[in-house]
């Protein structure tokens, strides 16, 4: 018995390099007299990109388990303001601690409730979102709080190695754990089973609520330390860093050929996906366009984009 | 010493008794099959054999040794390995991975190394004579290549025992070549297969011995070279309480035009130049064996699947049917298959499963009139005797038989010429079912043209005017109901034997 042809082609998995190398050429060419191909830019792109990249990596995985998880943003906020003040009041390697600990603690909270109890994280984590955020702006009654702790600021944006921003390290070591998690490790295999096929996943003795739990709480974990990198990169705590994050790492992570409904997932397709959403954004502010044009046009790029990437 | 061991197995659910006093062996590198009718109690003893189902008591042994199985993963350490029908397989890893799925090749740096587990799997496809791209994703393989990575996951764990259920109900005549090739060679190597099929011409093909249950109880362990098909059919069938369904022998006028006619349908792989009548007042069966073809007829008539050929004539005038909605306004209803997931919203109450396909009817300028929904539920409740007669109830409180009410409701309450009927008695009880045939009675006697497809041939036999025997996707056969004797000689036919 012969086996047919089973290589057909799936262009999505490669349609996030096309587009970027697409959009990138574009701007390139319109933009090419306002400084877009100059190094410092290039960077700024890199730079500015840094935590919707690191999130974007953990919701690579949330989303190959077929969950979602919409509390990053707040949760990167939350963590931005506890930092802010421990290291305030008791120095920076309490502040590191707390602020993974608004992590751990949200993420336990996220994945208790949807593995255990059986609540849709999309509903759990919306829910979530709202509690994050509300308490960040409550401890600090809405004012943001200044970081004055410069190995801190140093460390986790503000500095460099060399002639790279550390947010730039942050954001590729976020995409080598990631890397190796999803494609080397058990972990990855069995998250992608879980989110493949949740009874067949069991039926291989996978306990796929503990994925699931798992999933969500290196998710949250990750946010929080995106809200690290915001308080570093802009020596403040406040409760708005962070918001509609969520939205812009699940663009991320669709546009890089992820699958919304599971089972699949790259994490190099999703650093780009991040890459594209700031190069649009970048294009569009060099391009000297108002907000409001930016906004409706990075929305149609979007959505134009999605919907290629999702016909076969 | 035989591989599996059966003794004695007793299991009953909710004080009805499934398994009475049932012993079951397979030897080792037999092919063993597995028969009898739908709810004879196969697949309950089967699931008992995978640690899905405890047993009420009985004793089994694997290759000689007492064992308690409590659990897939306990079966799976005994040896026993389930081809799925459902298979569990996940789509978007490659064969290799799904082989090794939970139990992956590791470094020293204990990250998985695909490598190591793709010439694994390729070596055991080999000795398997099985030959697939391991490195494919599952999702990308025909049906019979993932059934075939499914045999081959059970073996590289080990299995000695493989269970198969129904295995070549969805594949096409050279890939049923292809799996009983693997079959034979599983079995030279001193592995058992349990095969459970109501084919018996592929059970004459490939299995040594057969076991045949019948409600419940042993009725038959044959060697398949000692007794002939019409032996077995009678086990299998038994002898049937035929008078809650005996036929009325009503005559049907065909000398008019018929009230749907098709030509030479084609669609897809399925259906292969289908040509038939039906006259008003007329209850038309389809007989075929799973995967024979007979539900893609309905839908392709339908108008759910894509027809790539023939024509239909309504009243004589022919009539175009490219979608569900043609169908539905040329007069046609059907009764789909999966009730649960075809036929009804679970999660709406039954009146508002009825008003779903009747919102034109019940609806003035797009506003619900409630008054109307109200008459119109409470009349198709008391019509077709749903219980409890609650109008308000959710569907998915309501038993599969009283479930299956509210479907033919809704589509009766549309006032078809036609319905077309897949399999309405499946999980139903047996007092509903003779409900449901005397429904279906009523119905043709007001003057609807019914096809009717029915597993449970005394079905058939009691309210079918004619039957088309299916096979391959092609009318191998119609039969006036006064030409068929008894069961025995229906399901002989469905099976191609001559009786």
């Amino acid at each position: 018995m012969n086996i047919k042809s089973l290589t057909r082609f799936d262009w999505r998995s490669s349609f996030i390099y096309w587009m970027f190398a697409l959009i990138f050429l574009f701007f390139a060419i319109l933009l090419r007299n306002d400084g877009f191909l100059g190094p410092n830019n290039l960077l700024n792109i890199f730079r500015q990109t840094a935590t919707i990249s690191v999130m974007a990596v953990a919701m690579t995985l949330v989303i190959a388990c077929a969950e979602i998880d919409l509390s990053i943003g707040g949760v990167a906020g939350l963590s931005s303001v506890v930092v802010a003040l421990m290291i305030r009041d008791h120095g920076a390697v309490a502040g590191v601690l707390a602020g993974l600990g608004v992590g751990l603690l949200v993420g336990t909270a996220n994945g208790l409730l949807v593995s255990r109890i059986g609540i849709p994280s999309f509903l759990v984590t919306l829910g979530m979102q709202g509690v994050a955020v509300g308490t960040a702006a409550l401890i600090t009654n809405y004012a943001p709080i200044p970081i004055l702790n410069d190995s801190f600021n140093r460390i986790f944006g503000s500095g460099s190695i060399g002639k790279f921003p550390s947010v730039i390290f942050w954001s590729f070591t976020a995409v080598f754990v990631g890397w190796v998690t999803l494609t080397r490790t058990t972990l990855g295999r069995r998250i992608l089973a879980t989110g493949g096929n949740r009874d067949a996943a069991e039926f291989n003795g996978i306990d796929t609520k503990r994925i699931k739990f798992t999933v969500l709480l290196i998710s949250s974990t990750v946010a929080a330390i995106a809200g690290m990198i915001y308080a570093g990169r802009l020596q403040t705590g406040r409760y708005e860093w962070g918001t509609g994050d969520e939205l812009s790492a699940i663009a991320a992570v669709i546009l890089g050929g992820t699958s919304l409904f599971g089972g699949g997932g790259t994490i190099i397709g999703t650093l780009f996906g991040a890459l594209l959403v700031g190069l649009i954004n970048n294009g569009l502010i060099l391009a000297g366009l108002p907000v409001s044009e930016q906004q409706i046009i990075r929305g149609l790029i979007i959505i134009l984009a999605v919907a290629l990437a999702k016909k076969k | 010493m035989n591989t599996v061991e059966m003794r004695s197995i007793n299991k009953s659910f909710f004080g009805t008794r499934v398994l009475k006093d049932v012993n079951f062996s397979v030897r080792p590198g037999e092919i063993h099959a597995l028969a009898g009718e739908n709810g004879a109690g196969k697949s309950t003893l089967m699931k008992i054999l995978q640690g899905v189902y405890a047993m009420d008591s009985g004793e089994i042994e694997v290759a000689g040794t007492p064992v308690q199985i409590n659990s897939f993963q306990d079966a799976q350490k005994y040896g026993i390995g389930m081809v799925f029908q459902e298979f569990s397989l996940i789509p978007e890893l490659t064969v290799a991975q799904n082989i090794f799925l939970n139990r992956e090749p590791k470094n020293k740096l204990g990250l998985i190394t695909d490598k190591e587990s793709v010439s694994q799997a390729g070596k055991v496809l080999e000795s398997v004579g099985i030959e697939i791209d391991v490195t494919a994703k599952v999702s990308t393989l025909s049906r019979a290549y993932q059934q075939l990575t499914e045999i081959a996951k059970a073996i590289a764990a080990n299995a000695k025992i493989l269970i198969l259920d129904e295995p070549t109900a969805s594949l096409a005549k050279h890939e049923v070549d292809a799996l009983f090739k693997v079959l034979k060679q599983l079995t030279a190597s001193g592995v058992s297969i349990i095969y459970i099929s109501h084919r018996m011409d592929e059970i004459y093909q490939i299995c040594d011995r057969i076991t045949v249950l019948r409600d419940g109880n042993l009725v038959a362990v044959e060697s398949l070279g000692d007794v002939t098909p019409q032996v077995i059919i009678a086990h299998i069938t038994g002898r049937k309480d035929v008078e809650m369904l005996s036929h009325d022998g009503r005559h049907i006028d065909r000398s008019s035009t018929p009230t749907l006619k098709v030509e030479e349908l084609v669609a897809g792989a399925r259906v292969k130049k289908v040509s038939l009548e039906l006259y008003q007042g007329e209850i038309l069966g389809l007989a075929g064996l799973m995967g024979s073809g007979r539900t893609e007829i309905l839908r392709a008539i339908f108008g759910l699947d894509k027809k790539s050929g023939g024509r239909l004539f309504l009243n004589g005038a022919e009539i175009a049917i490219k979608n569900p909605r043609d169908a539905k306004s040329g007069g046609m209803a059907l009764i789909p298959e999966d009730r649960r997931r075809q036929g009804l919203i679970m999660e709406h109450s039954i009146s508002s499963n009825i008003l779903a396909a009747n919102l034109g009817k019940l609806s003035h300028l797009n506003f619900l009139n409630f008054e109307k929904i109200k008459d119109y539920s409470a009349t198709a409740i008391a019509d077709f005797e749903i219980r409890p007669p609650e109008a308000n109830r959710q569907v998915k409180l309501l038993s599969g038989g009283n479930q299956q009410k509210v479907v033919i409701a809704k589509w009766v309450a549309t006032d078809p010429s036609i319905i077309l009927m897949d399999e309405p008695t499946v999980g139903v009880d047996i007092g509903t079912k003779v409900e449901i045939m005397k429904l279906v009675r009523s119905l043709a006697a007001q003057g609807k043209s019914i096809i009717l497809i029915s597993s449970e041939l005394p079905e058939l036999l009691g309210v079918c005017d004619r039957i088309l025997i299916i096979k391959n996707g092609e009318i191998h056969g119609a039969l006036e109901r006064n030409e068929i004797r008894d069961e025995d000689h229906l399901q002989l036919m469905v099976q191609g034997i001559n009786a």
